[in-house]
Parts: structure tokens; C-alpha cells; sequence
């Protein structure tokens, strides 16, 4: 995490490193010592929990002290390698999106909307059509605030297994139903014959491959997939359930509205962050993407709020408890250096409202499972920041005049939220919102190039000028 | 080929792919600001007006190339200032970049992006049914904004590196040379669909502009020799 924080600022912005070279420079030599600081506390608490855990937490002791002297060396590569790390599934969760976007048309045919977004927007005049999408957000916010509400006092009042069942059910709806249709569909398009009992062979294995990996063990790269092909899927129901004006509006608030929620004193993701440092538990990790390896715990015990899923919408799956204990003393010592707390209910059926799920992102050290592997700095992303930053991509690519182009104005718009985001990260060392800067710009870049630069390009690709 | 180029050399430093991102995204906002200029003169224009209308394209491309120029001078700012930071940080004092490489990925950054913006679209469309030309105009139109976006895209990336070169040593003509170079190429464009006025003077400059990348980057004949020969 001090990593992050003493590199991070450096390359990607210069402004920063000029206002705080001082600064910077001191809280290098903080860092290492909050570093040895931290590192020795893990040490012991790897000690007095190796037994309990029964995990391997030995070899990580020895590795830390040599990472000591070969941390700062290693910060800057470790730094830029942690903002690529969440670069690659944000790039493929939207390419996944944006690619069926493209090639299926069942996402972009309007076949009704969700019962949490009631008015219709085909109205006769615009104003109509103002104030129906705007009823639409405030009725999906207020679900998605009342999810999360609902959420930190359930938490609060250690309803654990309540929010255990619901993340379950939640993710089982996802794993099979949706992936169930989404396949369906692509092979609409593409005019392959099955037979049911492939199909039911086919979605059962992925289905529980992917309530294993995702509640429990698994290897790192396959959760990490599952997690991705959940979001994208979330995200795509997204895409086809919301109508136009409604959408862009939806995503404009939730950013607000994720940036209060987090920074406030009494925000619900704030108070959710803070409890669950007071109880020394990992947050959620069943909502959480997290990009490297993480010792899996005994979910039963351990992670009594690991899973929260929304019902529908498991936005957030994340492996269990792993970094548990080891973390969370970390995180006692100031090791929550950053995190994103986001929380996302979507919810399709009519049955429930969906429950907010909220994406943090964290940047703890995780242990790694090799003892000659240097610590890792593993660095968390919030599943509900994935569904949105996709939702954006593909509303893009979907409605767009400028069609790619917009699409790609957006996509680079949002990655460079995403480093700057990971910057204020490190700078700030805590909770920090995720969605506000790269929503912002993902949506201003859209209506911009949508707007403005589709003309000039059009106009200058008929009369193949080049600029 | 510039993908290639991205695969062989960036992909592996993520500190490139942030800066070849952040390139990336400062041309795009070149673009849209040029754009913008370019649309309110429109709209406070005659539509109808043929002529003014290509008047206007005209001015809008300049200006946008000299947008881009200014962003790229911006860019290389920030970058200055990043590397301080990033020496700073490092423990033996020298920075894990250098700023020629850095260069390099801005300039290929802006490139892509704007080879891109010029492309895909059309490549999207040449997945389609239909003709090319088939109301008159010329059938090499894909193959011509295949050439001519590939050598923007090199052009680009050359001119990063002489660019920042200029910057680094205070030669101000280096850098008035880089713009010159790109409002010629532009200009020369415009004698599209005259595709021997365009395309070939572009090659032309792409090559004086690789050689003399090449040799300010410490290559030289020798160097070049010794490295085609030792691979065989």
C-alpha cells in the first residue's frame, strides 16, 4: 500500500510530484518504516495465526524482510504493475460487453423495462420524457441506497448468515439463469444448433465451477475470469433493461452518489469500512475483484460477511476470506490503505430489490502462495465499478452515432479515470470512490465525441483529409 | 504494424502502457477540442455553401494540428515533471525510463489513437456488403486510408521522439520542424483523391523523419550494418 502511495503519484502526475516533493519524499521514508511497521505486525500475526489458519503463513515471514530493502526498488514497477493489474479485466470486461453489444442483437432490442425503472420514455414530448427518466433514477437510487442501507445494519448486527444466503442465491441466480439466456442468445445469433442436454451439461458445470471459485477455493486466474463474465453479464442486462435517458442518468448519480456515500462521515459505505476495520474482518469479499493471489480461508468461519450478493446481481464475488486475518491486522494498523467501496444492486426479477453491492477497492498486501515470491501488493477493485464503467462502454457502442470512435473515446476516457483514481489512491490512503472521476469522464467524453467530433471525423474521412 | 510495434515493445513495461494510454488520451483531447472549434464554425456558417464548407474543414484540420502540437508540447511538460518524480523515488537515482523511451511511447500513443479514430470506423464498415467507388470515386479508397493511416501512425511516433529531443535541448527549430512536417502532411491530404500527391511525399517524409529519429536516438549506418549482418 505505501508502494502504491510513494510511486503512484510520481508517473502519473507530474503536477502532484511538484506540489509535494517534500511530501513525497517523506512519506517515502514513512512508508518504509510504516512498511517495517506493518510488516513486523504481519509477522506476528501470521505467527499467532498459523495455527488457527493452518495456513502456510510461515514462508511470507522470511520473505519480508529482505522485500524491506528490495521494496523500494521494486515500488515502481509494483506500482505501475498494480494499475495495469486492474487495467487488463476492466479492458476485457468491457470488451466482452462491447463485443456482444455488437454481434447480439438481443441487448440492444427494447423488450420492456425493469419494474424499478417504471415510466416509460417514449413520450410525445421531450419534457415528458425528462421527467419520466428522471423519476426512473430517483426510484433506482433510492432502491440502490435503501439496498445498501439495508446492507451496513445487517452487517452492523452481525446478520451474517442472512447476508451469506442472500449473496449465495443471488450469485446461483446470476451463474445459471443469466448465463443460461446470454448463451441462448449468442447461439440465436450465430445460428448453432443445440439440444438442451448440452446446454444443461454445459451451464451445470460452469454454474457450479463458478460457485466454487468464487465462494470458496479456486485458482486466482479463474476467479478473476468468473468475476469478469459476472460483471459483463450484470452489465449487460443493464444495457438492454435500462431505456436511453434514464441510463446516463442512473450513472451520473450513482457516481455522485458513491462519492458521498464513501467520504462522508456518515456515509453507508463509510460506516460499513469502518465496522468492519473495528472487527477486524476482511469487507465483503465476495463483492470485491481482487488481482492477486489470496490465501482462501475456511469460509464458514472466518468470513462470516464475506459473501453479500444481491440477489440477480452478484456483482461482487470475490474470494473468500483470504486474506483474513493477516490483512485484516494489517488493516488494523492503517494497512486499509485505499479502498473503493461501491455498492451496486441490480436486480432483475420482480421478486426482490436488489441489494446493493458495493465494490471496495483495497490495496492490502496479499501473501503469496510461493515463499520465494516477494510480498505482493494485490489491489482490489469493486465489482459494481466493473459493471458501470462496462454499462458505460457499451451504452456507447450501442447507441452511438459515432459508433467506434465513441466507444473508443470512452474506453480510454475511463482507464485514465481508473489511474487517476489509483493516484488520489495512494495519495489519500483510504476508502476512496472509484466510479465518480472515470464515470465523469466517460460520460463527458461520450457526449462530446458523440457530438462534436463525429461530424468533423465523418466530414474528414469523406474527403480522406488527415489531421 | 503499430500494432506489432505495441505487442514488441510497450506491452511488457506497464509504466509504458499507462504513459502510451495517457498519450493517447491527451490527442484525444486535442481532437476534441478541435472538433469543437470546427463545429461552432459550422453552425455559424452558411450549410449550404459548398465551398465554405471545405473552407472550414480546412481551417478545422489545421487547427487541429496545431492543437495537437500544443498537446503534445503539454504532454511532454507533464512528462518532464514525471520523470523528476520518478527519480526521485528510485534508490540509485536514475529513473527506470528515460525520456527518449518515453518519447517513443507518446509518440506511438498518439499515433494509435489517431489511427484509430481514422479507421475503425471505416474498417467497420468494410466488414459490410457494397462496392467501393461505385458512385465515381476511387476503388483504392481502402487500401489508400489503409497506407496512409499506417504512415500517420509511424509519423507520429517519429515526430514524439524529435519533438521531445527539441524540447530536451532548447533547439526550437527541431520542434518548429515537427510541426511544419505534420501541417504538410495534412495539407498534402487534402489532394486526396489525387492519390500520387499524397501518399507518396508522405512516404517520403515518414523516411527523412525515421533516419533522422533514428540517428538522434545514437543509431547510425554502422550501428544499423552491424545489426542487419549479425542476425544473419
Amino acid at each position: 500500500m505505501t508502494e502504491l502511495s510513494a510511486h503512484l503519484p510520481q508517473f502519473q502526475h507530474g503536477q502532484l510530484t511538484e506540489n509535494f516533493p517534500d511530501t513525497h519524499l517523506s512519506n517515502t521514508n514513512d512508508n518504509s518504516e510504516r512498511r517495517r511497521h506493518d510488516n513486523s505486525e504481519r509477522r506476528r500475526n501470521d505467527n499467532a495465526e498459523s495455527e488457527t489458519n493452518g495456513q502456510p503463513q510461515n514462508n511470507v515471514q522470511q520473505v519480508v524482510e529482505q522485500d524491506e530493502e528490495e521494496d523500494e526498488e521494486l515500488t515502481l514497477k509494483y506500482g505501475a504493475k498494480h494499475v495495469i493489474m486492474l487495467f487488463v479485466p476492466v479492458t476485457l470486461c468491457m470488451v466482452v460487453v462491447v463485443a456482444t453489444i455488437k454481434s447480439v442483437s438481443f441487448y440492444t432490442r427494447k423488450d420492456g423495462q425493469l419494474i424499478y425503472t417504471p415510466f416509460t420514455e417514449e413520450t410525445e414530448t421531450v419534457g415528458q420524457r425528462a421527467l419520466n427518466s428522471i423519476l426512473n433514477a430517483a426510484i433506482m437510487i433510492s432502491v440502490i441506497i435503501v439496498m445498501t442501507i439495508l446492507l451496513v445494519v445487517l452487517y452492523k448486527y452481525r446478520c451474517y448468515k442472512v447476508i451469506h444466503g442472500w449473496l449465495i442465491i443471488s450469485s446461483l441466480l446470476l451463474l445459471f439463469f443469466f448465463s443460461f439466456i446470454y448463451l441462448g442468445e449468442v447461439f440465436k445469433t450465430y445460428n448453432v444448433a443445440m439440444d438442451y442436454i448440452t446446454v444443461a451439461l454445459m451451464i451445470w458445470n460452469f454454474g457450479v465451477v463458478g460457485m466454487i471459485c468464487i465462494h470458496w477455493k479456486g485458482p486466482l486466474r479463474l476467479q478473476q475470469a468468473y468475476l469478469i463474465m459476472i460483471s459483463a453479464l450484470m452489465a449487460l442486462v443493464f444495457i438492454k433493461y435500462l431505456p436511453e435517458w434514464t441510463a446516463w442518468l442512473i450513472l451520473a448519480v450513482i457516481s455522485v452518489y458513491d462519492l458521498v456515500a464513501v467520504l462522508c462521515p456518515k456515509g453507508p459505505l463509510r460506516m460499513l469500512v469502518e465496522t468492519a476495520q473495528e472487527r477486524n474482518e476482511t469487507l465483503f469479499p465476495a463483492l470485491i475483484y481482487s488481482s492477486t493471489m489470496i490465501w482462501l480461508v475456511n469460509m464458514a468461519e472466518e468470513d462470516p460477511e464475506a459473501q453479500r450478493k444481491s440477489k440477480n446481481s452478484a456483482f461482487n464475488k470475490q474470494a473468500p476470506a483470504s486474506r483474513t486475518q493477516n490483512e485484516d491486522a494489517e488493516a488494523d494498523d492503517g494497512g486499509f490503505s485505499q479502498e473503493w467501496q461501491q455498492q451496486r444492486d441490480n436486480r432483475i426479477g420482480p421478486i426482490e430489490s436488489t441489494p446493493e453491492s458495493r465494490a471496495a477497492v483495497q490495496a492490502l498486501p496479499s501473501n503469496s502462495q510461493t515463499s520465494e515470491d516477494p510480498e505482493e501488493r494485490g489491489v482490489k477493485l469493486g465489482l459494481g465499478d466493473f459493471i458501470f464503467y462496462s454499462v458505460l462502454v457499451g451504452k456507447a457502442s450501442a447507441t452511438a452515432s459515432g459508433d467506434w470512435n465513441t466507444t473508443l473515446a470512452c474506453f480510454v476516457a475511463i482507464l485514465i479515470g481508473l489511474c487517476l483514481t489509483l493516484l488520489l489512491l495512494a495519495i489519500f490512503k483510504k476508502a476512496l470512490p472509484a466510479l465518480p472521476i472515470s464515470i465523469t469522464f466517460g460520460l463527458v467524453f461520450y457526449f462530446a465525441t458523440d457530438n462534436l467530433v463525429q461530424p468533423f471525423m465523418d466530414q474528414l474521412a469523406f474527403h480522406q483529409f488527415y489531421i | 504494424p503499430a500494432f506489432s510495434l505495441f505487442i514488441f515493445t510497450i506491452a511488457r513495461d506497464p509504466l509504458r502502457i499507462i504513459i502510451l494510454i495517457a498519450g493517447a488520451f491527451f490527442w484525444l483531447v486535442s481532437l476534441l477540442l478541435s472538433s469543437l472549434i470546427w463545429f461552432i464554425a459550422v453552425k455559424a456558417s452558411d450549410p449550404q455553401d459548398e465551398r465554405l464548407q471545405k473552407g472550414l474543414l480546412i481551417f478545422g484540420v489545421m487547427f487541429s494540428v496545431l492543437l495537437q502540437e500544443a498537446f503534445r508540447f503539454l504532454y511532454y511538460k507533464l512528462l518532464r515533471k514525471a520523470i523528476e518524480g520518478l527519480v526521485a523515488l528510485s534508490e540509485d537515482g536514475c529513473s527506470p525510463i528515460s525520456i527518449q523511451q518515453m518519447a517513443y511511447v507518446a509518440g506511438v500513443g498518439f499515433g494509435l489513437m489517431s489511427g484509430a479514430f481514422s479507421m475503425i470506423n471505416l474498417l467497420a464498415d468494410a466488414l459490410g456488403p457494397g462496392t467501393v467507388g461505385i458512385h465515381g470515386d476511387s476503388q483504392l479508397y481502402f487500401l489508400t486510408s489503409a497506407f496512409m493511416t499506417m504512415v500517420l501512425i509511424f509519423l507520429h511516433t517519429f515526430w514524439g521522439i524529435l519533438f521531445f529531443h527539441g524540447c530536451e535541448h532548447r533547439r526550437w527549430w527541431e520542434i518548429a520542424a515537427v510541426v511544419i512536417m505534420h501541417l504538410t502532411v495534412s495539407g498534402l491530404s487534402f489532394r486526396n483523391p489525387l492519390y500520387v500527391g499524397s501518399l507518396v511525399p508522405s512516404y517520403l517524409l515518414m523516411a527523412a523523419a525515421a533516419a533522422w529519429a533514428y540517428l538522434l536516438s545514437g543509431g547510425s549506418a554502422q550501428n544499423l550494418r552491424r545489426f542487419l549482418l549479425c542476425k544473419c
